[in-house]
């Protein structure tokens, strides 16, 4: 009985993650698709690549943190250095960000634990929706 | 004399070792395939003169043969290489370095080197040889230009009267409040165009020159890298990097086919006091009109109200092909048509995107008596290595710096892999 409750919770699990993944897709076509790229290499000297790249795969808080901020500093990722700013997309819900982040961490090669809404609210904070950001869907 | 019948065993053998031999020439990376996977018109041959060594951004040939080119990664701890081929078969075998200096810019002029830094500009003194006398010290000429991350490449030239030229950058997609912000309108008056998004001219033989000693000799040009001296015309010709992301940030007034095609990127001959427009308006090649930017109030349709303002330009190409260098060919080697013509080096685009990708090819532009004389043409593809490109990093090679080498041939380089391509002609 326990290990069939235990398959049952894997099951449900997985078919989160790839709900989640499925939705995440659509995002990532959206919004991210025309720097990152379809087969998330980014653009040499340019926008960083999403695919291996250690700051997707390790820190959720990083990645959570750079979607809702966007990022402008002159850091090296992975050893290389990127010109062209992000900007912020706080406009996507909690769960369009968790959607996109999962997309990502299980894309390109990539595979990582999912990101939940609850964790991007808890990043977000009581910050509330830019409004001249407000997309069209 | 009877001729004794080879046994099959033993021709087999001698195949199966000569090919053993033959493997490691198969295996030489300088073994040329058919000019080096470059299509080229009739007549035409490339070989890879050097691979792997840098990432070659700009570059030029002394009259003695020698390839001084600049690298976005040190080198070594080097930002300028000097190259040499000494055995005779034009392969590059001497590999020196010098500088402390990433940058893209380079030239030679009246026995001194130039090469840019992303901020500043130095000169290396030659010997008769065009040898650096001093590569430890050079003068710097110029100092303290922005350098903010996007666009910060400070391509240079020089004209026949003691003139240098730079690109700065604007470090900006197209002067918003927020920067590549989805709907977020343009600043009025883009304050950057006081410091940035320009070309400013100076002395080329004055220490420590800054903004107070320069001239902004261009204004309203979003990123120049690739720019070259016409000394037909004896007037500064330039290409500029068109704005991106008008899906992306204006969706309400384009689809994914137009942001793919729009805006132009422009071949412009500049006039002291130009200005292009940048960022109040972007060039529709297919309308042919100087259009109002969406930042500005632009909705892909309205021509801007200022169009009279700002100058034409020379050519039209399609959209973020990104043109990395450009060069107005003087030699003898390739045929007539090709003299004082323009070769441009369009690096690649990325913001096609989800569009295909195009560029990754040089182009040749005929010109007669200063000005285009005809249609523009794909004169070497195949760099990318695939045949679309969809992600950018698919791309092997992006055509970046050009070239005239003394004996009118023509060197492409490539910053993806650090490839120097020479380009010849015989006519077979």
């Amino acid at each position: 009985m326990a290990l069939f409750s235990f398959g049952i919770m894997l099951w449900a699990q997985t078919n989160n993650l790839s709900v989640s993944v499925a939705r995440g897709e659509a995002v990532y076509k959206k919004e991210c698709l025309s720097c990152h790229q379809v087969d998330g290499g980014g653009v040499p000297h340019m926008n960083p690549p999403l695919a291996q790249s250690s700051n997707v795969l390790k820190d959720k808080q990083k990645i959570i943190t750079v979607v809702l901020k966007g990022m402008s500093d002159r850091i090296p990722l992975d050893d290389e250095y990127y010109s062209n700013v992000m900007a912020s997309h706080s406009y996507l819900t909690d769960q369009q960000i968790a959607d996109v982040l999962t997309y990502v961490r299980n894309s390109f090669g990539n595979k990582a634990t999912a990101v939940t809404a609850a964790e991007v609210k808890a990043i977000r904070g009581p910050v509330k929706k830019t409004t001249s950001q407000v997309k069209k869907s | 004399m009877q001729t004794k019948k080879i046994p099959m065993k033993k021709v087999f053998s001698f195949l199966s070792i000569s090919f053993l031999f033959a493997v490691p020439c198969l295996a030489n990376p300088y073994a040329d395939t058919i000019n080096a996977g470059l299509s080229l018109p009739k007549g035409f041959e490339a070989s890879k003169v050097s691979d792997g060594i840098g990432r070659i951004r700009h570059l030029l040939v002394t009259p003695e043969g020698v390839i001084y080119a600049r690298t976005s990664r040190l080198y070594k701890g080097n930002g300028i290489l000097k190259m040499t081929a000494q055995n005779g078969d034009g392969k590059i075998d001497k590999v020196e370095g010098f500088s402390n200096y990433t940058g893209t810019g380079i030239a030679l002029k009246d026995g001194y080197l130039y090469a840019s830094s992303d901020d500043e500009v130095f000169r290396y003194k030659l010997n008769a040889k065009n040898e650096v006398i001093d590569a430890e010290h050079p003068e710097k000429i110029i100092t303290g230009l922005w350098n903010k991350r996007q666009h910060e490449s400070k391509s240079i030239a020089l004209d026949n009267n003691g003139n240098i030229y730079v690109n700065i950058g604007a470090p900006s997609n197209s002067c918003q409040e927020v920067d590549r912000g989805n709907g977020s309108k343009g600043r009025m008056p883009c304050p950057i165009l006081d410091s940035a998004g320009g070309i400013w001219m100076f002395k080329a033989d004055k220490l420590n020159q800054s903004y107070a000693q320069g001239v902004r000799y261009a204004t309203g040009l979003r990123n120049v890298v690739g720019l070259d001296w016409n000394t037909q015309s004896n007037s500064l010709f330039v290409m500029q990097h068109g704005r991106d992301n008008l899906l992306q940030d204006w969706p309400q007034y384009f689809d994914a086919e137009q942001s793919a095609e729009l805006p132009s990127e422009c071949m412009y001959e500049l006039k002291k006091g130009d200005n292009a427009g940048w960022p109040y308006i972007y060039y529709n090649q297919i309308l042919h009109k100087k259009m109002l930017a969406p930042e500005y109030g632009g909705d892909g349709k309205t021509e801007s109200p200022r169009a009279k303002d700002f100058i034409e330009p020379v050519v039209a190409f399609p959209g973020h092909l990104a043109p990395n260098g450009l060069l107005f060919y003087t030699g003898n080697m390739f045929p007539e048509k090709y003299r004082n013509g323009a070769f441009i080096a369009f690096h690649g685009s990325w913001n096609r995107a989800p569009m295909p990708q195009e560029g990754y090819y040089v182009v040749f532009v005929p010109f007669k008596n200063g000005k285009p004389s005809g249609k523009w043409e794909v004169f070497a593809n195949g760099f990318s290595g695939v045949k679309v490109v969809n992600a950018t990093r698919q791309a092997e090679h992006r055509p970046c710096g050009l070239a005239q080498g003394p004996d009118g041939s023509l060197y492409v380089s490539d910053d993806n892999k650090g490839t120097i391509y020479r380009i010849t002609y015989s006519g077979k």
